[in-house]
C-alpha cells in the first residue's frame, strides 16, 4: 500500500538535501566513482552528489554505467 | 604535462598509468597517433558496454543501429576528451575520466533513439489526476490528501514553464535529454528548472500544513 503514491511524491518533490546540478555532477562523477571503488567515503568527500543522483534519473543511469564499467575493467 | 601531486589514488601505479596517458596524448607524431588510437579503442569499448546494457529495453532498434550509436558516441567522446585534456587534473583515474564522456554520449543517443517514435506531450495535464486520488486499496487517506494538495500546488504555485518541465520529467517519464532536444535547451537548464519547481512545491506544501520532511514517513497534515 502507498508504494506507487510514495514514488510519485518522491519524483515530484525530489531530494530534500542540497544537491549538485547536472553540470557539477558530470564534473565530479569520475572522482565519486573512484572514491567509492577505493572504499573511501564518497558522500562525505563530494557532498550533494548522492541527492542529485536520487533526483536525476539520467545522471543516475550514467553513474550506474560508469561504476559498472570501471569495475568490469579492473 | 605533469599532473598535480594532490591525486587521491590509493595506488601509485594508477597515478603513473594516468600520467602516461596524458604524456602520450600530449606528445606528437607517431606516439600521439598511437595513443589517440588506443583512446578511441577504450572509448568504443565503453560505448559498446553502454549499448549492450540498454539493448534489452530498446527492442525496436536494429542491430546495425546500435553499432552506429556506439561508433558515433566513441568518435564524439574522443573529440571531447582531447579537447578537455588540459582540464584533467588527475583527481580520478584517467580511464574513469575518459569513460564518463563516452557514457554521456552513448546515453543521450540511446535515450533519444528510444523516444524518436514517441510523442512528447509538452502541456500534459497528467498532474490533474493527482487530485482524483481517493483512499483505497493502493493509497491511504493521508497519502490521498497529500496528492490532492500536491496537485493544487502544481496548479497554483508553479509558473507554466516549471509545471511543463516538472510534469514531463517527474510524472510522464520523459527522459531529460529528450525533453531538452524538443525544447531546444540543455539538460543542465532543465534540471535547474526542475530543481526550482521542486523547491517551490516543498515550500508551498509546508505552508499548507504538510511539512515536507514528514510527507514520506507516515506523517500527515499538521
Amino acid at each position: 500500500m502507498n508504494r506507487q503514491a510514495d514514488d510519485t511524491i518522491k519524483r515530484l518533490l525530489g531530494p530534500a538535501e542540497p544537491e549538485l546540478q547536472c553540470d557539477e555532477c558530470f564534473e565530479k562523477i569520475d572522482e565519486y566513482v573512484d572514491f567509492e571503488l577505493q572504499g573511501d567515503d564518497a558522500d562525505q568527500l563530494i557532498p550533494g552528489m548522492r541527492p542529485h543522483l536520487e533526483g536525476c534519473p539520467a545522471c543516475h543511469e550514467e553513474y550506474d554505467s560508469l561504476r559498472e564499467l570501471v569495475q568490469s575493467a579492473e | 604535462m605533469p599532473l598535480p601531486s594532490s591525486q587521491s589514488f590509493s595506488s601509485p601505479s594508477v597515478a603513473a598509468e594516468s600520467q602516461a596517458w596524458v604524456d602520450a596524448l600530449s606528445s606528437s607524431g607517431r606516439e600521439r597517433d598511437e595513443a589517440v588510437a588506443r583512446l578511441h579503442e577504450l572509448l568504443l569499448r565503453g560505448a559498446r558496454f553502454e549499448v549492450s546494457r540498454r539493448r534489452a529495453s530498446l527492442a525496436h532498434i536494429r542491430g546495425e543501429d546500435f553499432d552506429d550509436v556506439a561508433m558515433q558516441a566513441a568518435d564524439d567522446a574522443l573529440v571531447a576528451v582531447l579537447g578537455k585534456l588540459d582540464d584533467y587534473r588527475g583527481a580520478s583515474r584517467f580511464t574513469t575520466w575518459a569513460y564518463k564522456f563516452v557514457l554521456l554520449e552513448a546515453g543521450v543517443r540511446l535515450r533519444r533513439r528510444a523516444w524518436q517514435e514517441r510523442e512528447v506531450v509538452l502541456d500534459s495535464e497528467s498532474w490533474t489526476q493527482l487530485a482524483q486520488s481517493s483512499p483505497g486499496a493502493d493509497t491511504d487517506a493521508e497519502r490521498s490528501e497529500l496528492l490532492h494538495t500536491l496537485s493544487e500546488c502544481i496548479g497554483e504555485g508553479l509558473t507554466p514553464h516549471q509545471r511543463q518541465v516538472l510534469v514531463a520529467l517527474a510524472m510522464d517519464g520523459v527522459p531529460i535529454d529528450v525533453l531538452a532536444e524538443r525544447l531546444s535547451t540543455t539538460r543542465g537548464a532543465l534540471y535547474k528548472t526542475l530543481h526550482d519547481a521542486r523547491r517551490k512545491l516543498r515550500t508551498e506544501m509546508s505552508e499548507r500544513g504538510f511539512p515536507v520532511e514528514t510527507t514520506l514517513t507516515g506523517g500527515g497534515k499538521r
